[in-house]
């Protein structure tokens, strides 16, 4: 066995890279439930993967037989309706744990150098994601789908002189229809999901050549040759880590450590999503809307129109702007400003535990001004809320305008050479 | 040093301080138990998750409503009339025949392949001479057990050119397999077994269902 091992080993190094890049990988022995979203992220898109294969088995991708198929899946398919919540269920668990991830980047300095990449592509696989929830949201082809595309698609009809032709392009029409339907098909099933997963493996090969940062963002690699061999740490590190740096006790070996610790967050991630998925899998009209109950109908709007509540904080900003070019570039610009929130940020602390209370207050209010935002954009709209989603627009770019001031004198505490028992 | 080996703690402990600690914790046994138990209810997650993505792949209530039972009125059929009805897409052949012809069964049987119906091609209570519940009528499934043609019924002696001397036959016309009357198949044909027989019962005197032999005979 061992012999066919090595055998296997020569040809193609598969114990080499689980062993660099999963059970022998340096993670910092202080990673706290923050950091348990990435794996949860992970088993959520194999989730997303294998549902969504099998639902392609009986969905049939076109304008008059789409809406009938989703039935056929959900009433006549052998547990059709149990595939199908689990992706519907699995999308909106997705952005729950994709949300908190980047939380946790911002509160723990992780997009800081030299992780700046890193947050890139984490950003990327955020845009990616995006898109691939819209367009599986029209999949369906009931009366949100229509119309939630009817708007996103106008989005494009914002830019000047080639707004027109491009929504056409996009389209493949004049009106969002069959043919908009079967483009965006092979999107969401073929080209999305294949830029997600490259992202995902770009974004952990960077993760592991910079290392992952930690809730005290102390740095737990150490010069070649400064630890004395007393102090490194007695667990064992995989050689490509060794070679470059030292490692101090910080460190513990990701198998079992980290492992088992994700473990016990994806079982109590389980309890959470089954209840979601077999008691509220429509979560009150805010994951599956009623309307998208209907077939789509091109002749009649439905009364109160929102997107799925992910992307609620940015449909509350498009609102707030009284100005259609400026509407949607400010709300892509609320995209736009998280890319290059590394670059905002000028402070050499990354962790908020020595940052200023400035800065935790900050990264508070933010959070709270997002989930407010996303309150207006999926409630029906009323006058106190355009004025209350116009302050709050401004207070979410405001968050990195203070960011980029406060942060190149900040008053920091001083950070622990080693991470504190 | 050798990747092979996930505890190669073990097998190098004087470069390995974490060796010492390595060796007694895995004979912990309350870590085995935990790590036992662990893997156990994984499995069983995982048998279980999988038991909707491989029932998925069942017919639907659609296309088993589609491949329901058939209830078919036999009042009308002629001695010697062979009726095609369809179930689960494939045709069935109701043939009654004459009191001449389950006679002649028996001539032919030192040319067939299985006269005794020894080969499970039909429920049990067809298992017999005439391979029928009631000897006047004979169900087949009309696809030929060789690639799955529909043979032609060959009647008044046009059979005879076939298999000499028996004047009523099914032919294959795709590789030339034939049956006698009661669907078993004849010797040095490409076929290799009789005809199949669906599972059926008599409602009444008139009435058959094909699909269903719920007890039966």
């Amino acid at each position: 066995m061992t012999t066919l091992l090595a055998w296997i080993e020569a040809r193609i190094p598969m114990m080499r890279t689980a062993n660099v890049h999963a059970i022998q990988y340096p993670a910092p022995r202080n990673m706290n439930f923050w950091y348990v979203f990435g794996f949860l992220a992970t088993i959520i898109l194999v989730n997303q993967i294998i549902t969504g294969i099998w639902l392609t088995m009986n969905y049939e991708p076109s304008a008059q037989r789409a809406f009938a198929s989703v039935e056929y899946i959900m009433r006549e398919v052998n547990y059709g309706w149990l595939i199908r919540y689990m992706h519907s269920t699995g999308a909106t668990a997705f952005f729950v744990v994709i949300y908190l991830h980047m939380f946790r980047g911002m509160i723990y300095g992780s997009y800081q150098k030299p992780r700046e990449l890193l947050w890139v592509f984490g950003m990327l696989i955020y845009l990616a994601l995006m898109a691939e929830a819209f367009m599986g949201y029209v999949l369906p082809w009931g009366q949100m789908s229509y119309w939630g595309a009817q708007v996103i698609v106008s989005l494009f009809s914002a830019i000047p002189v080639i707004g027109g032709p491009l929504v056409e392009w996009i389209q493949g029409d004049y009106v969002i229809s069959g043919a908009t339907l079967n483009r965006f098909f092979a999107l969401h099933v073929i080209a999305l999901p294949l830029v997600i997963v490259i992202l995902v493996f770009l974004h952990i090969i960077a993760l592991h050549e910079v290392g992952s940062n930690n809730p005290d963002g102390v740095d737990v690699k150490h010069p070649k040759g400064s630890l004395p061999e007393s102090e490194k740490t007695s667990y064992k590190i995989h050689e490509h880590f060794t070679n470059r740096y030292d490692y101090a006790d910080d460190v513990v070996p990701f198998f079992p450590h980290i492992v088992l610790k994700d473990l016990v967050a994806f079982s109590i991630f389980l309890f959470i999503f089954c209840y979601i998925m077999f008691f509220a899998p429509e979560l009150g009209g805010k994951a599956l809307e009623h309307p998208n109950f209907e077939i789509a109908n091109p002749l009649k709007t439905p009364e109160h129109i929102f997107p799925v509540w992910y992307f609620t904080p940015f449909y509350a900003i498009l609102q707030a702007v009284p100005h259609k070019l400026s509407g949607v570039l400010t709300m892509f610009g609320a995209i736009a400003v998280l890319f290059v929130l590394p670059w905002l940020d000028r402070a050499n602390v990354r962790s908020w535990r020595y940052r200023s209370g400035l800065h935790t207050a900050n990264l508070l209010v933010f959070a709270a001004v997002f989930i407010f935002l996303g309150y207006l954009g999926g409630t029906p709209q009323e006058p106190w809320k355009l004025i209350a989603a116009r302050i709050a627009t401004i207070m979410y770019f405001m968050f990195f305008v203070m960011l980029f001031l406060y942060s190149k004198h900040e008053t920091t505490k001083p950070v622990p050479k080693r991470i504190p028992r | 040093m050798s990747e092979v080996s996930v505890d190669a703690n073990k097998s190098a402990p004087n470069d390995n301080p974490s060796a010492r600690s390595a060796e007694p914790e895995s004979d912990n046994p309350r870590r085995k138990f935990l790590t036992i138990a662990t893997s156990v209810i994984g499995a069983v997650g995982v048998a279980g998750i999988a038991v909707p993505f491989l029932s998925y792949w069942q017919p639907s209530d659609r296309a088993k409503a589609a491949g329901a039972d058939v209830e078919v009125d036999i009042s009308g059929i002629q001695v010697g009339q062979l009726i095609r009805v369809m179930w689960r897409s494939k045709p069935v052949w109701i043939v009654r025949r004459s009191p001449e012809l389950i006679a002649s069964l028996a001539a032919v049987e030192s040319e067939l392949r299985d006269p005794n119906s020894e080969v499970e091609q039909q429920p049990a209570y067809a298992q017999n001479q005439y391979r029928s519940i009631k000897e006047e009528y004979l169900v087949l499934v009309g696809i030929c057990t060789h690639l799955g043609c529909s043979p032609q019924h060959l009647t008044d002696g046009d059979f005879a050119e076939h298999a000499e001397g028996v004047s009523e036959g099914f032919f294959c016309p795709c590789h030339g397999s034939k049956f006698d009357m009661a669907g078993r198949v004849f010797q040095g044909v490409p076929a290799p077994y009789n005809l199949v027989v669906p599972p059926y019962m008599f409602v009444d005197d008139n009435n058959i269902i094909i699909g269903s032999d719920e007890g039966a005979v």
